[in-house]
């Protein structure tokens, strides 16, 4: 195939996979008797300047959350338990931040570190089961969400302050906070500071992944866990380290709007992220650049959906639809275009040892 | 000894050691007729989740979207019981199931897609469809709201003239043993759901069928070995199709009980990871029928127990999982087994010190019982487990090696 051919047939599974999402969600509409016309027209119309701050808040938190499942999937490990690492993470962050221990950045950089370990130390529990034990990763990481909910409400009415109905943790000191910066000249609300930090993990993990052996490792134990045992890699400990590391890094997802928004952990902490996370990572095939595209593209969804209960009297669900089947359609997408590409490869090697047969023939 | 008659002995040991722990604690709610009942009626869902499970995973299919399809049959129960009645709420509710299900099978089996993956999507298209659809359905109804369907018809129930009132007055007596016994015979002949009858009907008739008929045999040699049942004439991706298929109805009755049975109506929500703990039941069952009902019930008895007199039921739990654990460990460190005797000890430790250190659970605790319970039995019975041999494996026709 030529280079040209390869790239377009690399880029119909994702189209394909749109055009199919906006087919069901369209289906959808007119069988619920909404009307299909006025949902695109809420939904692709331009963005105000608030909109892009609120996209790109956004797309940071869900990138995080798309490379803390994508880390795990390069390895066949299916860590669907980013939600309940981030909840557990965030309140240990808040709690610790909130006691003002070390002064100023310094309480900053502590608290993003006791993050990272508050959320590797709940994915280690599922590591520890799977490699004790042998017990899926996908069931128990399941069953920590769960706990984790129970046991943060639980230890949030231990150590919270009472505010009306609700519990919060102690307010961040002020010169803990990370400033915020503007990404539209002349508008009020800003982009996190820590927003950053999905930068900084982004190159950490194609860094990690395409430049240490840690990451060779990762790769080949996900692709052949056979061939990877016979090269001398402990797949065990290899297991214990991703999963950790997975963990670590939903540990950062609630760090931006702790630092930049909220200062504290209470009932408004935002769900469901690390359950995006994994549509993100699996819409951007795991890849660096590929997650940061599926997390423009879903917090974008997100943020334009937001008026379609008031604008056009459609539930803003619908959104959840689209993305759900933009997942289930891209894999699909994926796995015809590989057969393709297998086909076109097979005729390929086919057509040339006909010619090369057809030469000897020729020649005496 | 027979697996049957092992069964049998299991569950009574179960039942004394529950007996001896409520007479020990005091927590006399532990064994009541009312824990029975609300023990049967949370575990029925999860053996429903988990006999969905066991019907793709026999044909090779891991199924981890059943919790999508629970939440499909719960808004299917909700809209068609609300319009026509339970029973034709039953058929929306394995039929919005079934569609859940002929996505995965699409997915897995023709696509070839990892099933993991796969059954991520759908959970999400699910729940998604479903918050979409309620508030559609049932936002304008009477009682109805964007997220909840207004109250709905039940399901008639059966009462045992007789047995009824006898057993009534007997658990009441608190005599060891017989009053617990007598509990859960009152559960079972007091109000019992015709839904609850029906579902053990079709865990009895699925145990036939896929391990007593051709069609079984069929259908779990895909599972075991597709590329040999394919040389023996069996179109594969029929059995599979047809096997998830199932495994959507199934899920879609499970999610029809929650909606009618356990709670009088659909909310969105409702389902709260029960399609997951099926799949752990089922794990725990050994991919077998009876297993996966056993361990539905052990789960379905922590739920029970938690909601009426939560704090003290669970409480009296803990002593009973504390001597469980540590008897554990030291079978473990006979069997020179250290890892899991120092897992064992220490857990059951813990539970111990609490038991002893505290009067009652708080409620944020209790909440999460089953779920703490689903993973100390995985993490405690997963060993000596045999899965379908090609289970999860992507199968595609004429490339058998």
């Amino acid at each position: 195939m030529t280079t040209v051919r390869r790239l377009m047939v690399g880029a119909a599974a994702p189209a394909l996979a749109f055009v199919v999402a906006a087919a069901v969600t369209s289906v959808v509409l007119v069988a619920a008797g909404d009307s299909p016309a006025d949902f695109w027209r809420v939904l692709l119309s331009a963005p105000d300047p608030r909109d892009y701050v609120a996209i790109a808040n956004a797309t940071a938190v869900l990138y995080l959350s798309g490379l803390a499942a994508a880390i795990g999937f390069r390895m066949n490990l299916f860590n669907i338990g980013v939600e309940g690492q981030y909840r557990v993470a965030t309140f240990a962050g808040a709690v610790f931040a909130g006691q003002a221990l070390l002064p100023g950045a310094l309480n900053t950089a502590a608290t993003i570190l006791v993050a990272m370990a508050a959320g590797a130390a709940w994915a280690g529990i599922a590591a520890l089961l799977r490699v004790l034990r042998g017990v899926s990763e996908v069931i128990s990481t399941i069953m920590l969400n769960a706990i984790a909910v129970s046991l943060v409400a639980f230890l949030l009415q231990k150590v919270g302050r009472r505010q009306g109905e609700t519990f919060r943790t102690d307010t961040i000191p002020e010169s803990s906070w990370v400033p915020s910066f503007p990404l539209v000249p002349g508008e009020s609300s800003q982009v996190y500071g820590l927003a950053l930090l999905a930068v900084v993990a982004g190159v950490g993990f194609a860094v990690l992944l395409n430049r240490t052996r840690f990451g060779f490792d990762l790769r080949a134990t996900g692709h052949s866990e056979s061939a990877a045992v016979a090269s001398g890699v402990n797949v065990r400990r290899m297991v214990v380290y991703t999963l950790l590391l997975s963990g670590a890094v939903a540990g950062l997802i609630g760090m931006p709007e702790l630092f930049g928004g909220s200062h504290a952990y209470g009932s408004t902490i935002q769900t469901g992220i690390g359950f995006t996370g994994i549509a993100v990572a699996l819409l951007g095939r795991n890849h660096p650049w590929g997650i940061a595209v599926a997390a423009l593209i879903f917090g974008y969804l997100n943020q334009q959906a937001s008026p379609l209960g008031v604008t056009a009297d459609i539930s803003t669900e619908i959104i959840a639809v689209t993305q759900g089947v933009v997942v289930l359609s891209v894999v699909i997408a994926y796995e015809v275009v590989r057969r393709y590409r297998v086909r076109a490869e097979q005729a390929e090697v086919a057509r040339q040892l006909r010619r090369e047969r057809g030469a000897q023939a020729v020649s005496p | 000894m027979s697996r049957g008659a092992r069964l049998w002995l299991y569950a009574l040991a179960g039942l004394v050691a529950l007996s001896v722990v409520r007479t020990v604690t005091g927590a006399d709610d532990l064994t009541s007729a009312g824990t029975m009942r609300a023990a049967i009626i949370a575990a029925i869902p999860i053996a429903l989740a988990g006999l969905g499970g066991l019907w793709s995973e026999r044909a090779g299919v891991v199924n981890i979207g059943l919790e999508g399809m629970m939440i499909l049959g719960a808004l299917g129960a909700g809209y068609y019981t609300y319009y026509q009645g339970p029973w034709v709420g039953l058929l929306g509710a394995m039929m919005f199931g079934a569609i859940g299900g002929v996505l995965h099978a699409l997915a897995t089996v023709v696509f070839t897609v990892d099933h993991i993956v796969s059954g991520v999507a759908v959970n999400i298209i699910a729940a998604g469809v479903a918050g979409f659809l309620a508030e559609v359905f049932f936002a304008d109804l009477e009682g109805g709201g964007p997220t909840q369907s207004p109250s709905l018809e039940r399901p008639m129930s059966i009462t045992v003239p007789g047995i009824s009132d006898w057993s009534a007055d007997l658990s009441a007596q608190r005599w060891f043993l017989v009053s617990d016994l007598a509990g859960l015979i009152n559960a079972l002949t007091a109000g019992l759901s015709i839904f609850t009858v029906l579902a053990l009907l079709a865990l009895a008739g699925t145990g036939w069928l896929l391990w007593h008929s051709a069609f079984g045999l069929r259908l779990r040699s895909c599972g075991e070995s597709p590329s040999s049942a394919e040389t023996l004439g069996v179109n594969v991706y029929r059995y599979k199709f047809l096997a998830v298929t199932m495994s959507g109805v199934f899920a879609g009755f499970a999610g029809c009980y929650l909606a009618v049975v356990a709670s009088s109506g659909y909310a969105n929500g409702q389902t709260g990871g029960r399609g997951y703990i099926g799949l752990a039941a089922m794990i725990f069952g050994n991919w077998r029928p009876g297993g996966l009902l056993t361990g539905s019930l052990l789960f379905g008895f922590t739920e029970g127990a938690r909601l009426r007199q939560g704090g003290e039921s669970v409480h009296a739990l803990l002593l009973l999982i504390g001597v469980a654990l540590l008897a554990l460990a030291a079978w473990q460190l006979y069997r020179a087994r250290r890892a899991v005797a120092l897992l064992a000890a220490t857990v059951g430790a813990g539970a111990l010190w609490w038991y002893l250190a505290t009067e009652a659970v708080p409620d944020s605790f209790t909440e999460m019982t089953p779920y703490v319970a689903t993973l100390l039995v995985l993490a405690l019975f997963s060993q000596r487990l045999r899965m379908p041999a090609a289970d999860g494996q992507p199968y595609r026709r004429g490339e058998a090696g």
